[in-house]
């Protein structure tokens, strides 16, 4: 079950990929813990939430992190183009509320294919562009145990299957963890059987 | 060369004005009168007198702010224009330049012809001038101010012994205790025993008065001249494709970064000026993320603002500028590290010409244990990389201004509703209480201290709540991963 997981994690190179749902942060944070290379965070002026630099510090140094505060949706993907195209840094990450159209995720896709790059789009629900090649849903799951929990879903992959793994963060390698199954856990009955 | 008006003078030839004018500046909490036209000294104002009173003596008066540090400009342009007369030109005051004109007189036929040029040419700009000139500096200036004409060589007693003490540029305390004891002119200066001048004065006056008679010698420090980086080029017949521009700016780059590489300069800000055939011009603006003097690292970043620009019936001049440079000191470098390097530092160039350079940050740690302030946003490119960073307890990935919960109670509540959300506390871990930084006054933080909880909700949502214990209520400030 985790081989599968970790033949789509991180996600490829030289493509563009999208995450939705309220875990998207923590993946967009564990694909760039697991991406050497500095970090384009892209996103849109207006917006009062931000990263928190010493929070994330658990996932990666933020000096590897570089923000741009771009105008508008168009300015975040003219931005996002710019910085896939020029292959200089490893991930560029872009903050979206809006639907991305057909053109736009197919010139990310080109991009990140010159440049070399990945690209990771942070979207709304429902609203990705077919050009992706894998799209993910995150959602953070309560566990009385473990507070890293999450629930990874491949909705959309463009060369291979989908799948659903229950992640959480394993701070000491900082990176991520696929927890089995309950029946595949070790000392459960399947398992010794 | 004494600019009476200078300040006024600077102002109307900007916006002229047929009536009494007067610049004010605030000295010493009240307006005060700083340079005046002349219908306005007619009135019967002169310098320094209140503002209020001069409008009482004269109501017609029309006033503006004074700007000293622009009139400073103004007279270091002045400056510049006066090199046409001679190289040797000296700043004087804040009103006057002091030219050593030795060996270039005959250039304009002679002194005189000379000084009629210079009165002729600053009239014609609408600029009061008065001009003396000299052996010495010090005679010079006192011609200027207090008489007029030329004295001739080795007679500079003969023509400003008339003049009052005043014009020595000696203190004005000097000058009235002078005058109160008799001295009214130079030339009764000039009569006094020595020794009884400086035990009552010092040797300030005696200096001065030695300068200006040439017993003793004085300097003129010309100003220096500020290395220019701009190049243009002039094309016989107007172009307008893209590319031809492109070559051009090539051109014009390896000259320009010639010469910032013989200064050791590095370009931070560029301005390219397309003129075309219709004299309309067009501005290309550069900004880069890094000092720069590389013209293979510089031209591309100007593609995207060529493309833009607009040929019309095409262009006939280019011109690059270098606005603004930084020292750029020649560094040892390894190949292997520095390209990935320059390859980000063209990006963020490249990003910020788009959407503006200081949105383009990193973050940089900084030490305090408010959330807000735990690290600071700096633009990308002015500052470096840091290390440095720690969290001694968990922190929020993201963090939002702080977002009111219905609940009371000292307890995180069991269930609340959040951005239109029901949640349900699964787990609750804390308080952690954070004091705000009383040095600092901070409007968010006016309730006082807060107990922080991380709240993990059945629904998933682990969200980091507060609580304002001096000014009960509850909110919500972050979202942990």
């Amino acid at each position: 079950m985790s081989s599968e997981f970790w033949s789509e994690f991180p996600p490829r190179r030289n493509r563009a990929h999208e995450v939705c749902g309220p875990g998207a942060l923590f993946f967009a944070l564990s694909f760039a813990a697991q991406t050497p290379g500095p970090v384009l965070w892209v996103s849109e002026r207006w917006r009062a939430d931000r990263i928190n630099p010493v929070g994330l510090s658990d996932f990666l140094a933020p000096g590897r992190l570089l923000t741009a505060d771009a105008g508008d949706h168009l300015e975040v993907l003219a931005v996002g183009e710019e910085a896939l195209r020029s292959g200089s840094v490893a991930l560029v990450v872009m903050e979206l509320n809006k639907p991305i159209g057909l053109t736009e995720g197919r010139r990310l896709q080109l991009a990140a294919e010159t440049g070399k790059t990945r690209a990771l789009s942070i979207i709304a629900a429902d609203t990705g562009s077919n050009a992706a090649e894998t799209r993910w849903q995150c959602a953070p799951v309560f566990d009385l145990v473990d507070s890293t929990l999450q629930k990874w879903e491949l909705i959309k992959n463009k060369s291979g299957t989908l799948g659903v793994w229950d992640i959480s963060w394993d701070a000491k390698a900082r990176r991520v963890h696929v927890v089995s199954k309950t029946g595949e856990r070790p000392g459960s009955e399947s398992r010794a059987g | 060369m004494w600019f009476p008006k200078l300040a006024s003078d600077r102002v109307l030839r900007a916006e002229p004005v047929d009536a009494p004018f007067a610049l004010t500046l605030h000295q010493n909490n009240t307006e005060r009168i700083y340079c005046l036209n002349e219908a306005a000294e007619a009135a019967g104002l002169h310098k320094g007198m209140g503002y209020a009173d001069a409008r009482a003596f004269c109501p017609d008066l029309q006033s503006r702010k004074a700007d000293p540090q622009a009139d400073l400009r103004f007279q270091h342009t002045l400056a510049r224009w006066a090199g046409r007369y001679c190289p040797w030109v000296g700043v004087e005051g804040h009103d006057g330049l002091v030219l050593d004109i030795t060996g270039s007189t005959h250039l304009y036929g002679g002194e005189a012809a000379m000084l009629d040029d210079m009165h002729l040419r600053l009239h014609r700009a609408g600029i009061a001038v008065r001009t003396g000139l000299a052996d010495t500096r010090g005679a010079s200036w006192a011609l200027a101010h207090y008489g007029r004409g030329i004295a001739m060589p080795g007679n500079a007693l003969g023509h400003i012994g008339a003049l009052p003490v005043a014009a020595l540029r000696i203190s004005e305390g000097d000058s009235v205790s002078l005058q109160r004891l008799g001295v009214r002119l130079i030339s009764d200066l000039v009569a006094l025993p020595r020794a009884t001048v400086t035990r009552r004065f010092g040797p300030g006056v005696l200096l001065r008065l030695d300068q200006a008679l040439g017993r003793r010698a004085e300097e003129i420090s010309p100003l220096p001249e500020a290395p220019h980086y701009g190049v243009r080029l002039t094309l016989p017949e107007p172009i307008g494709l893209a590319a031809d521009v492109m070559a051009g700016t090539g051109r014009l780059l390896e000259r320009l970064c010639t010469r910032l590489k013989d200064q050791e300069m590095g370009a931070r800000v560029l301005n390219l000026t397309l003129r075309r055939v219709d004299q309309a011009s067009q501005n290309i603006e550069l900004r880069l993320a890094r000092p720069l003097r590389d013209p293979d690292r510089i031209l591309p970043l100007f593609q995207r603002g060529v493309d833009k620009a607009d040929a019309g019936f095409g262009i006939d001049q280019l011109r690059l500028e270098a606005v603004r440079v930084d020292a750029l000191p020649p560094e040892q470098v390894s190949r292997a590290t520095v390209r990935r390097q320059d390859q980000l530092d063209d990006l963020i160039t490249r990003i910020g010409n788009r959407i503006g350079l200081e949105n383009v940050r990193r973050f940089l740690p900084a030490d305090s244990h408010i959330p807000e302030r735990g690290y600071i946003i700096s633009p990308a490119a002015f500052s470096d990389p840091a290390e440095g960073w720690s969290a001694p307890r968990p922190r929020p990935v993201r963090l939002f201004p702080p977002e009111p919960l219905h609940h009371t109670g000292t307890e995180p509540p069991g269930r609340f509703r959040w951005r239109r959300m029901s949640l349900t506390t699964g787990r609750a871990t804390g308080p952690e209480r954070i004091a705000p930084e009383w040095w600092l006054a901070d409007e968010n933080w006016r309730f006082g201290v807060r107990d922080y909880w991380r709240v993990e909700t059945k629904q998933g949502w682990r969200l980091w709540l507060y609580h304002t214990p001096q000014n009960p209520g509850w909110f919500v400030q972050g979202e942990f991963a």
